[in-house]
């Protein structure tokens, strides 16, 4: 029974990491727009896509990996560009509904050219189980990586003046102009990080649960009671968030609902979070609309 | 009143001329139009009139398709009963949706929203549920037969059927959005701290608009079962909710009208562009959901409206009474006194430093 | 003396409220001037449009340079500093954050050094050196916020009312070392006071604004000897 619920706990951990790095996009972008993406998912399928395409064309995982992570920065930043500064005034309703354009016109591309058939995805990682079979060898590695990602994304916030400017602009945009910081481009280089981010997630998760059009849409509603669970304002809180949903989800899977409500888990822990505590558990400010 | 005789041929003549020439497949398009149309016209309701923006109206829907088709097919319930029954639990649920929607503010109302409807499939699949919704397979219901003997297909009885729910909910929804009820659900969409101050009973609107909301798209999810004639788990996935969006914001979030221009929208464009690639709809959804929103934020239903009134403005200079009876009617369609058209500042008064400063710099 | 800003015929809104109707005013060269005026005269709008914080119309020149129509960022790195309204300190960042984006537009090994010259004016500063700015009093928000202005290395520092909600001995010492500042950097000031007394002290020159207009210009001694003007438009 124990040795059962840590192997759960473990193992949540491993989905919980990847519900965190798509956490922390959300909130990326969150934090200095206020605007929540509903097309990152979307985003890092397509981006895993592109990744596959890489592999099968010859290059190696990390390689394509890597060109994966650099295009999706690329085309984050140019939709940041394009799509987005228009909406910088735009009311809620405007910008759900790009998103949720973004959403559909995404998804629709990773059908049209990668098709809509399931593919399996390598993992560059052993197959056997690891740490006396608790984990396999690809749940362990993704975590590996899942914590480098946040890791240099912390200290690439903490330590370089780019990373603070970052900061500034998306804490006070007047304030960061008039120290010279060109907040438009801080914004896009956010949207940028943010796409990095979920494409090193699609790759770490698609060995797992292999790759269609809509494999992030569950992973993006966890994602969402993560960043809402740490609260929406709060990078790291929305990490921590990630993670305590992935082993919720799985302690409350295994033992609790069952397998199958595990999205309907997600959905009540987004509710409650709204209704109990809505600036979430690290969060500073609440934001009503007046 | 000359109006509305002029509407009420219009309808009548729009309804009788496919029974005539259309073949049984295009009625049974027809009928989904008329369908999506009450479904869009709930969440306009909800969305356009009174600000909560949902992204989940698909779970009303498929609320409401299998209340009837469990009613249907575990306990012989007939078809027409069934409604009234889908009408009153999906208003429950809407109301008991729309507590909590009390203290989700916008963008939270959507995110919530959209997450139950990415749920909602699985709860339909749950095995304790199994018995009723029948799990994974779904339901398989009969199709009604034209009553009285009369002399009509399946498909033809159908159509005029739920055209004819159609009407009478298209005329409530009129008469609520025009009355004392509407204008209220409006004020608070428009600025909800004046509308309480007002002495408008703000928590009670909102929930009951919710239900309202619900309940028109839990009908359509009835009808639309019946035309069906089959409820599945897959069928009422997060793609529902978003193409009952998409349609809202094609035909203009607070236009009546446009609910049929929205709901021909969805019910076509797929079925053209389908011919191009499975993908294409999904495209030309985004891509359309995109350019609405950057070029005519009122949809197309506004967009006609107000083509309308700038015509029919040039051409007579002096008000009469009439016209003054639309001015006031174009509260609900103008999209300047609408959420689309609200200043970023006024909406986020928390932070008109970032939205007033992004929009400048380069 | 020449004037290192000029402005000529400036007009700004907010939307559709205009809220300066064409003022003319210049600030000399190494000068200190002071911009009085009731609530809602325009002073704080006549900072922002300096900085193209704002929609202007008109003719703004910096060293001869037109700044008009140009993006903040790029007014700001022309060496035009601006404590704003409300001081504009990023709260939820550290006392040494805040200072490092001061200087965000300069090398970064070149504004440490000048960060020791900073806590010499401050002493206080260096004390809250790593806590977060939010948790700063009052007077020490404003004292960072003048350092977060001067870590550009400004030819034009505009001051928002540095008085502000802060206790008058506190007031007393900040314009203190903002006079030691003037003598040491060199720096133009254009000063927005409601303090007029402390202001006109402290200015060469002086223009008052009413309603969007300017309504008196010249030295801050003829103004302050003006009767009419002090009890009209200057309150003390």
């Amino acid at each position: 029974m124990l040795a059962g619920v840590l192997h759960q706990i473990m193992s949540g951990l491993a989905t919980g990491g990847i519900y965190a790095s798509v956490a922390l996009a959300l909130v990326m972008i969150y934090q200095s727009t206020h605007h929540v993406n509903f097309a990152q998912g979307e985003m890092a399928t397509f981006s895993t896509y592109v990744a596959l395409m890489f592999i099968n064309a010859g290059f190696s995982y990390w390689e394509a990996l890597v060109m994966a992570v650099v295009l999706s920065f690329i085309v984050g930043v140019a939709i940041e560009r394009v799509l987005m500064r228009p909406l910088a005034n735009a009311p809620v309703l405007a910008s759900v509904g790009v998103f949720i354009g973004l959403l559909l016109v995404v998804n629709a591309m990773s059908g049209w050219f990668f098709d809509y058939t399931i593919k399996q995805f390598p993992s560059p990682f052993p197959d056997h189980p690891m740490l006396g079979g608790y984990l396999s060898g690809h749940e362990l590695g993704s975590t590996g990586v899942t914590l480098l990602v946040l890791l240099s994304v912390y200290l690439f916030f903490r330590h370089t003046r780019l990373g603070l400017a970052m900061r500034a602009a998306a804490h006070n945009a007047t304030s960061s102009r008039l120290v010279g910081i060109r907040v438009g481009w801080m914004l896009a280089l956010g949207w940028g990080l943010a796409a990095a981010i979920g494409a090193v997630a699609g790759c770490m998760v698609a060995p797992i649960v292999f790759l269609d059009p809509n494999m992030m849409g569950g992973i993006l509603l966890y994602a969402f009671a993560g960043a809402l669970l740490g609260g929406i304002d709060s990078p790291l809180g929305s990490v921590l968030g990630g993670f305590a949903v992935g082993v919720i989800e799985n302690l409350g899977g295994a033992y609790l609902v069952g397998t199958e409500l595990k999205l309907t888990m997600a959905l009540v822990i987004i509710v409650g979070v709204l209704l109990i505590k809505p600036t979430g558990l690290m969060g500073r400010r609440v934001y009503s609309r007046v | 009143m000359r109006t509305f005789w002029i509407t009420a041929l219009l309808v009548l003549l729009g309804t009788i001329w496919p029974l005539a020439g259309f073949s049984n497949y295009h009625l049974f398009q027809l009928t989904l139009v008329v369908v999506y149309a009450i479904a869009i016209l709930g969440q306009a309701l909800l969305t356009g009139f009174n600000g909560q923006i949902s992204l989940g109206h698909g779970a009303f829907y498929a609320i409401g398709a299998y209340t009837t088709a469990i009613l249907m097919s575990t306990w012989n319930v007939p078809y027409w009963a069934t409604l009234p029954i889908s009408a009153v639990v999906c208003a429950i649920v809407g109301f008991l949706v729309g507590l909590p929607a009390l203290r989700l503010e916008g963008l939270y109302l959507a995110l919530t929203t959209f997450a139950l409807a990415v749920a909602v499939p699985q709860v339909l699949k749950y095995k304790l549920f199994e018995d009723w919704t029948g799990g994974v397979q779904g339901l398989v219901i009969d199709k009604p037969e034209a009553p009285f003997g009369l002399p009509l297909s399946p498909d033809q009885w159908l159509y005029l059927f739920t055209v004819g729910i159609a009407v009478v909910l298209y005329i409530i929804a009129w008469n609520i959005v025009r009355g004392r009820v509407g204008r209220a659900m409006m004020a608070i969409r428009d600025h909800a701290m004046a509308a309480e101050a007002m002495g408008i009973n703000l928590p009670m609107v909102k929930t009951s608009t919710f239900a309202l909301s619900a309940m028109y798209t839990g009908l359509a999810g009835s009808l639309g079962a019946i035309a069906v004639q089959f409820v599945a788990p897959d069928s009422f996935g997060v793609f529902v909710s978003i193409f009952l969006f998409v349609g809202l914001v094609v035909g203009g979030v607070a236009s009546i009208g446009g609910t049929l221009i929205g709901a021909a929208f969805i019910e076509f464009v797929p079925n053209l562009s389908d011919l191009v690639s499975k993908a294409a709809p999904g495209a030309v959804y985004g891509v359309i959901l995109i350019a609405v929103m950057f070029l005519m934020p009122a949809g197309a239903g506004g967009f006609l409206y107000s083509m309308g009134r700038k015509l029919s403005r040039s051409r007579s200079a002096q008000t009469d009474t009439s016209e003054q009876a639309e001015e006031t009617a174009a509260v609900s369609h103008d999209p300047m006194s609408g959420m689309m058209s609200m200043p970023a500042s006024a909406a986020f008064v928390e932070r008109p430093v970032t939205s007033e400063s992004t929009g400048q710099n380069d | 003396m020449t004037n290192l800003l000029e402005a000529k015929g400036l007009h700004a809104a907010y939307g559709e409220t205009r809220v300066l109707h064409g003022i003319d005013f210049a600030i000399r060269q190494g000068g200190v001037t002071a911009l009085l005026g009731a609530n809602g005269a325009g002073k704080t709008t006549t900072l922002r449009a300096i900085c193209g914080l704002i929609r202007t119309r008109g003719e703004m020149t910096l060293d001869g340079k037109r700044i008009d129509g140009m993006a903040t960022e790029d007014i700001v790195r022309l060496g035009v500093a601006h404590v704003p309204e409300g001081r504009g300190t990023f709260m939820e960042l550290t006392v040494e954050e805040n200072m490092r984006l001061g200087a965000y537009t300069r090398p970064a090994r070149e504004a440490t050094d000048d960060f020791e010259h900073m806590f010499d004016y401050f002493p206080r500063l260096k004390e809250r050196y790593k806590q977060q700015a939010g948790t700063l009093s009052g007077g020490e928000q404003q004292m960072l916020a003048i350092v977060r202005a001067l870590l550009l290395r400004p030819r034009l520092l505009l001051l928002d009312e540095p008085s502000f909600g802060l206790a008058p001995l506190i007031v007393q010492e900040i314009f203190r070392i903002l006079g030691r500042i003037k003598e040491d950097a060199g720096v133009s000031i254009l000063l927005v006071e409601q303090n007029a007394a402390i202001a006109l002290e402290f200015a060469e020159d002086a223009y008052v604004l009413e309603t969007g207009r300017i309504v008196m210009a010249g030295s801050s001694a003829d103004i302050s000897k003006d009767e009419g003007i002090r009890r009209s438009y200057l309150g003390y």
